[in-house]
């Protein structure tokens, strides 16, 4: 497979872990992969196997459904369990634990819940279902936002009433900024997320550059695209240089994806947000704007606005996971009470999610 | 058009008829032909095999296959991996009402037509109708009775015994979610369901040491070699790069982000072989069509850890952990 292939070729990869370890200067080095989906490909690949025990890959916020907080998974819930209303969602939300339930569990009790792979299906079955109100749950960083943004302008255009978004979207570089901040964390580089940098392109984090003073570099998804980023923050660790750069060219440009970025400005405004572990991270929400209003779940159905999470449910500890400061199977409940088939916590639920990828490659 | 009705399960003249014209025909065979409350016959000394499975797959036709070959593959193959020869079948139909007769008559057809192939003989059967709704179309429950020629067992893997695969994997698995989901590209994926007692006789006559072998269905072979594992205590180390998959597979499955190992197989089965009978049964398999893809794909390993690791296609290492879910929803 072209683009795939080549960027798993077992010499390129051995000679790269090579080139990494042998650049291994200190006792530790802690990189964290912001992005869900290069936890998974690292357990894939098995790549912790080839690399010194001195590099720790740390996982990041960058599960959309971990992050999601629980005052709106509650209203989520509450929007499920009016009859009249139909709850289009990716299919990773379904069985996010939260009161004892769940979306899955609200459906087993007769709530009309369904798995959707995009905005547009959401709009689709609304189109199909004049008499009921189909809400779409809008979660997701930049990569998942654009799609929104297209199902709302595409609603408004053809005027299709019965259509809204309940929005939790989220934008990942001021999150970054918290997390470089962390004093606790003590990190010395970001993998950027690959997707999220197609939409924002290496000018989105300009800011994260200039506040945190670290190294960091856009990767691709394939094994050959982690190490080589990970040997661009090894490198740049041992003088301690801050850095930017972009590994995953054949993807990421400078500037990004200008249409996406014009239409995420046109449809949202940034707001605060509330991040599940995190707390509130001021500028990282994505909120519907005015224009829009009659689109906006939140509006429509007078949803209660979501608070700040207490400690989490049953001695979960995501929190700590989300934040990098514990590895999963440092949580008490990992893999005994929390298992991806009952689980306590959302990162125990998603693919992308950092206690289930630990728990699948254990 | 000629539906299913309930009169069809009602004990009346139409399940007669049914009985008489369509099943009693497909599956004509001495024990069935009597046509008595239960298939009376005689049984040599001996161990037999006994197993049952229901059927629930949807779609009930797909390309590869339909419900009613799988219903007799897959209770076959169980008997295969038991070391049994199929002999008897039994048949349950849970019929709904409304189903169109030609679609009976197909599955029935088809499984009559896998019945004679494999020489296994259909001897009694059931057939209930329930209300529209009440069921999808069309479920089949087989039980299967065999003779064991060879009584494995997973207990009985060593180290340094190799571990073979008759072909390429995760096709029944993707070509059920491919003919269900619609996710705008067309493909040519075929489920690779067979009966497996053809190859197993062959490994089995060839006087090799087999140690022990199972179908990789559900669960695909991330659930097997877990199982073996676990049961013997030995750790199994897997070659990713010597586990055959099609490259449409692989890409398909790429793309959609599935984990081939965990991906239900119905023509597929893990065979346990001693070191030195390795190169032959290969050479076994190899000479069989349904074989011809085989390769060696592991080895029993020395440490009794009872884990699964897989050695990646980059040439990292990770444990392989039993499949935490189904991803594709009533294959079989």
């Amino acid at each position: 497979m072209k683009y795939v292939d080549e960027y798993r070729d077992v010499n390129k990869v051995k000679k790269l872990a090579d080139m990494i370890n042998s650049q291994v200067r200190r006792p530790v080095y802690k990189i964290m992969e912001v992005c869900g989906t290069h936890t998974a490909s690292i357990h894939k690949f098995g790549l912790k196997s080839l690399l010194s025990k001195k590099i720790e890959l740390i996982s990041g916020p960058g599960c959309p459904v971990c992050v999601t907080s629980d005052g709106y998974l509650k209203n989520s819930l509450k929007l499920a369990k009016n009859r009249n209303i139909i709850v289009a969602t990716y299919p990773d939300m379904l069985r996010v634990p939260v009161e004892g339930g769940s979306l899955e569990a609200a459906r087993s009790e007769g709530a009309d819940v369904r798995g959707v792979n995009s905005a547009l299906e959401a709009l689709d079955l609304a189109v199909r279902s004049a008499k009921r109100e189909v809400v779409f749950l809008g979660v997701g960083f930049e990569t998942t936002a654009p799609g929104t943004a297209i199902a709302l302008e595409a609603a408004k255009k053809d005027k299709i009433r019965n259509f809204s978004v309940y929005s939790a979207h989220k934008t990942i570089p001021e999150a970054l900024i918290a997390l470089g901040r962390d004093k606790g964390l003590a990190l010395d580089g970001f993998l950027l997320p690959g997707h999220v940098s197609a939409i924002i392109g290496m000018e989105g984090y300009r800011s994260v550059a200039k506040k945190v003073g670290l190294a960091s570099v856009i990767a691709g998804f394939e094994p050959v695209d982690i190490l080589l980023a990970i040997l661009k923050i090894v490198k740049a660790a041992n003088v301690g240089a801050t850095i930017l750069e972009n590994e995953y060219t054949r993807i990421v440009t400078k500037s990004g994806n200008k249409q996406a970025q014009r239409l995420l400005k046109k449809v949202f405004i940034q707001t605060d947000s509330i991040w599940r572990g995190l707390g509130v991270i001021s500028g990282t929400g994505l909120s519907i704007r005015g224009a829009f209003g009659g689109f906006d779940a939140n509006k429509k159905f007078e949803l209660p606005k979501e608070k700040v999470d207490k400690a989490l449910a049953g001695g979960c500890l995501c929190a700590e996971v989300l934040k990098g400061r514990i590895t999963p199977q440092q949580c008490p409940l990992f893999a005994k009470r929390c298992t991806p088939l009952s689980p306590k916590g959302p990162c125990m639920v998603s693919r992308e999610g950092t206690c289930r990828a630990y728990f699948e490659f254990r | 058009m000629n539906r299913i009705t309930l009169s069809y399960g009602g004990g009346g003249s139409l399940t007669h008829k049914l009985i008489t014209e369509l099943f009693a025909k497909a599956f004509k065979n001495e024990y069935l032909d009597e046509l008595d409350d239960s298939a009376v016959f005689g049984l040599d000394r001996g161990k037999y095999a006994y197993t049952t499975d229901s059927y629930v797959v949807d779609p009930i036709f797909f390309p590869g296959g339909d419900i009613g070959k799988l219903a007799v593959c897959g209770t076959v193959n169980d008997l295969a991996s038991c070391g049994a020869e199929p002999k008897f079948l039994t048949a349950g139909f849970i019929l709904e009402e409304g189903l169109p007769f030609d679609t009976l008559e197909k599955i029935v057809a088809s499984m009559g037509k896998e019945a004679r192939a494999q020489n296994v003989k259909i001897v009694a059967g059931d057939t209930k109708v329930v209300p529209k709704g009440k069921a999808d179309k069309v479920f089949i429950n087989t039980s299967g009775l065999g003779v064991v020629k060879k009584r494995l067992k997973a207990e009985s893997v060593r180290p340094g015994d190799k571990i073979l695969i008759n072909g390429p994997i995760a096709q029944h698995g993707l070509s059920i979610l491919l003919s269900r989901e619609s996710f705008g590209f067309g493909s040519s994926i075929k489920s690779d369901c067979n009966s497996l007692w053809p190859i197993v006789e062959l490994l089995l006559s060839a006087g090799l040491d087999i140690r022990f072998m199972r179908d990789a269905t559900r669960g695909g072979i991330s659930a097997v070699a877990n199982e073996v594992a676990q049961k013997s205590g030995y750790s199994l180390r897997l070659f990713e790069k010597s586990i055959p998959i099609e490259p449409q597979v692989r890409h398909l499955c790429e793309i959609l982000g599935l984990e081939p190992l965990d991906i239900a197989n119905e023509g597929k089965m893990l065979f346990f072989v001693s070191g030195r009978d390795t190169d032959r049964a290969l050479e076994v398999l190899k000479k069989h069509p349904l074989g011809k893809k085989a390769s060696v794909i592991g080895v029993v390993a020395e440490d009794k850890k009872a884990r699964v690791l897989l050695k990646t296609g980059v040439g990292g290492e990770k444990v392989l952990g039993f499949p935490v879910q189904e991803p594709i929803p009533r294959i079989c």
